[in-house]
């Protein structure tokens, strides 16, 4: 079976996520269709200090909050954010 | 009436006054305006600054749609305008500005409320404190997308819980 082409996706973070992440932004690369839940793993094992944080966040594909299981495609911008308090 | 481009963040002063006029109409009798404010003190004690940070594009897309989704519930009113500030702000600036007209006071009154609660749970912005002893701490925030609305609409459209890693 011929191996899928990779895919890269921009991974953003926000708030206490980039501070634990040291890093406003960094680029990813996953298997074709790989899930945002596998993204999360990676981005986790890249930033061990995100694991905590990972109750309350919730993550956009392209600035719609998206579901764990969505599939991401090439180009994809994925942002990590941690709970809101505008106003 | 076409969408105003214009943005709804801002890292410049917010003048409440230009907020006023662009809701202004002449068929209103009523304008509620809200302004929010760097209060001087919090949970984690005395605040000196407050620096606000955003998702900007989704920030300026979710600001958008408070205000559509305002004109949506309150046909009658007017106008609605929201205007959110971003960057370093002191004590006693305004973060944010909402501001509803409308023929009659009570519909302006429940929009500019439900416009601005909105903007607390369903908005990516930060902030972060600068304390009066030196510190630093993030305000403790709300998932974003929490409010019922939201969730209906989220599972309406991807039928997927939302991610929580």
């Amino acid at each position: 079976m011929r191996e899928p082409m990779p895919i890269r996706v921009k991974v953003l973070y926000f708030g206490q996520a980039r501070e634990a992440a040291g890093t406003k932004e960094e680029e990813f690369s996953l298997p074709s269709a790989s899930s945002v839940r596998a993204l999360l793993t990676r981005s986790a094992e890249a930033h061990h200090e995100l694991r905590g944080m990972h109750g309350a966040m919730r993550v956009a594909l392209n600035e719609e909050i998206a579901g764990e299981g969505d599939r991401l495609s090439d180009g994809d911008v994925v942002a990590f954010l941690p709970p809101v308090a505008g106003g | 009436m076409p969408a105003r481009r214009e943005a709804r963040l801002t890292r410049d002063v917010i003048d409440p006054s230009e907020v006023l006029r662009s809701v202004a109409n002449p068929g209103s009798g009523a304008v509620v305006l809200f302004l929010g404010t760097v209060r001087d003190n919090s949970k984690a004690g005395s605040v000196e600054r407050i620096e606000y940070e955003a998702y900007e594009p989704m920030a300026e897309k979710r600001l958008a749609e408070a205000e559509r989704e305002v004109k949506r519930r309150w046909p009658t009113i007017s106008g609605v305008k929201i205007v959110h500030r971003v960057g370093g702000l002191a004590v006693g600036d305004v973060s944010v500005a909402v501001a509803v007209s409308s023929p009659h006071r009570a519909e302006a009154f429940e929009a500019c409320r439900h416009a601005i609660e909105t903007i607390k749970r369903d908005v990516p912005i930060w902030k972060r404190e600068k304390l009066g002893d030196g510190s630093e701490v993030w305000v403790e925030g709300v998932p974003v997308g929490s409010g019922a609305r939201a969730d209906s609409r989220r599972r309406a459209k991807k039928g997927a819980r939302p991610a929580s890693p």
